[in-house]
């Protein structure tokens, strides 16, 4: 089991664009993961206020959501998104890093089921939230 | 039966095009991922440009699912924000400069997005186009469909939920 969080946090690692946002693994066990991005003001989607895109967002739900698919007990191999629906509670806090944490709550033979939370510094409400359906793949 | 001459083309074309680009570079994340607009009359196609760094599988490899999601919901806000901003820039009431220097008009809210996969994202530009399905005074929501190769294999679509920007005098 070791492993396999070991080799997801390889992966997740590794992916270019995850290391383009910045995005640090902080935590990940079976089936959950945390990763945080830091603020950039690259991603900032309106320049009044410098609130950071909706995008950039969805980029880390996805990524965390993925890493928590891979550090499965029951996943033997790497994943892909086949569905994700992402909820946006409140601007996120300029300046702030955004952490978010995932759960891979469901996974059958072909398909895991994740849901996620993405918070700044302000932890009592949720920045966003997510759910999405991913593919179980037999390999990397 | 008195008629107004039409405006030159080049007066036409210079004012939708300053608007768009003003509007489209005034966003740092759109400048970041590199998506370009393409403006036929209102018309808007986005074009996400390939860079490595929108990698999500290096073995594939394949674009990232967050960089399509990003992708969708760009075209999805800047198209819902034209289509707004449309009968002012046709008045001839919106200024350009002011966009580009920072005076931007409020923009819509995203409330929720989805995205639905439906081929992993090759190495290469990918295209997309949103339509307004529905504008009313506080919420929009707006389909928006991405290709690469052909127009009719869809890579990924998707729907989101907006909240427009309310009138100053209405937050009460």
């Amino acid at each position: 089991m070791v492993d396999k969080v070991k080799l997801a946090r390889q992966f997740i690692e590794a992916i270019p664009h995850a290391r383009e946002l910045g995005m640090v693994l902080t935590e990940i066990a079976e089936g959950t993961a945390t990763i945080e991005m830091p603020y950039d003001e690259k991603l900032i989607g309106d320049p009044r206020t410098g609130v950071i895109h909706g995008g950039a967002v969805s980029a880390l739900m996805d990524t965390c959501c993925g890493a928590a698919v891979m550090s499965h007990p029951s996943a033997p191999g790497g994943t892909a998104t086949i569905d994700l629906r992402i909820e946006y509670m409140r601007a996120a806090n300029p300046g702030q890093s955004i952490r978010t944490t995932a759960k891979c709550h469901h996974i059958t033979r072909n398909v895991a089921f994740v849901r996620a939370t993405a918070t700044d510094e302000d932890t009592d409400t949720p920045v966003a939230t997510a759910s999405g359906a991913f593919t179980v793949e037999k390999r990397f | 039966m008195t008629r107004t001459k039409p405006e030159p083309m080049q007066e036409v074309k210079q004012r939708r095009d300053d608007a768009l680009r003003a509007l489209v570079g005034a966003v740092p994340f759109v400048r970041f991922l590199d998506i370009t607009f393409d403006r036929r009359g209102d018309e808007l196609t986005a074009q996400l440009n390939f860079d490595d760094k929108l990698i999500g599988n290096p073995f594939l490899p394949a674009i990232h699912g967050g960089v399509t999601a990003a992708f969708l919901e760009v075209t999805a806000a800047i198209t819902l924000c034209w289509e707004h901003l449309w009968p002012d820039i046709e008045a001839g009431r919106i200024d350009p400069e002011a966009i580009s220097k920072g005076e931007l008009p409020r923009l819509p809210k995203t409330i929720d997005f989805t995205v639905d996969y439906l081929r992993s994202g090759l190495p290469r530009d990918a295209y997309a186009r949103a339509s307004v399905s529905r504008a009313g005074r506080r919420y929009a929501s707006v389909h928006v469909e991405a290709w690469q190769d052909h127009k009719d294999k869809l890579y990924a679509q998707g729907t989101g939920h907006f909240l427009m920007p309310q009138p100053s005098s209405d937050t009460a």
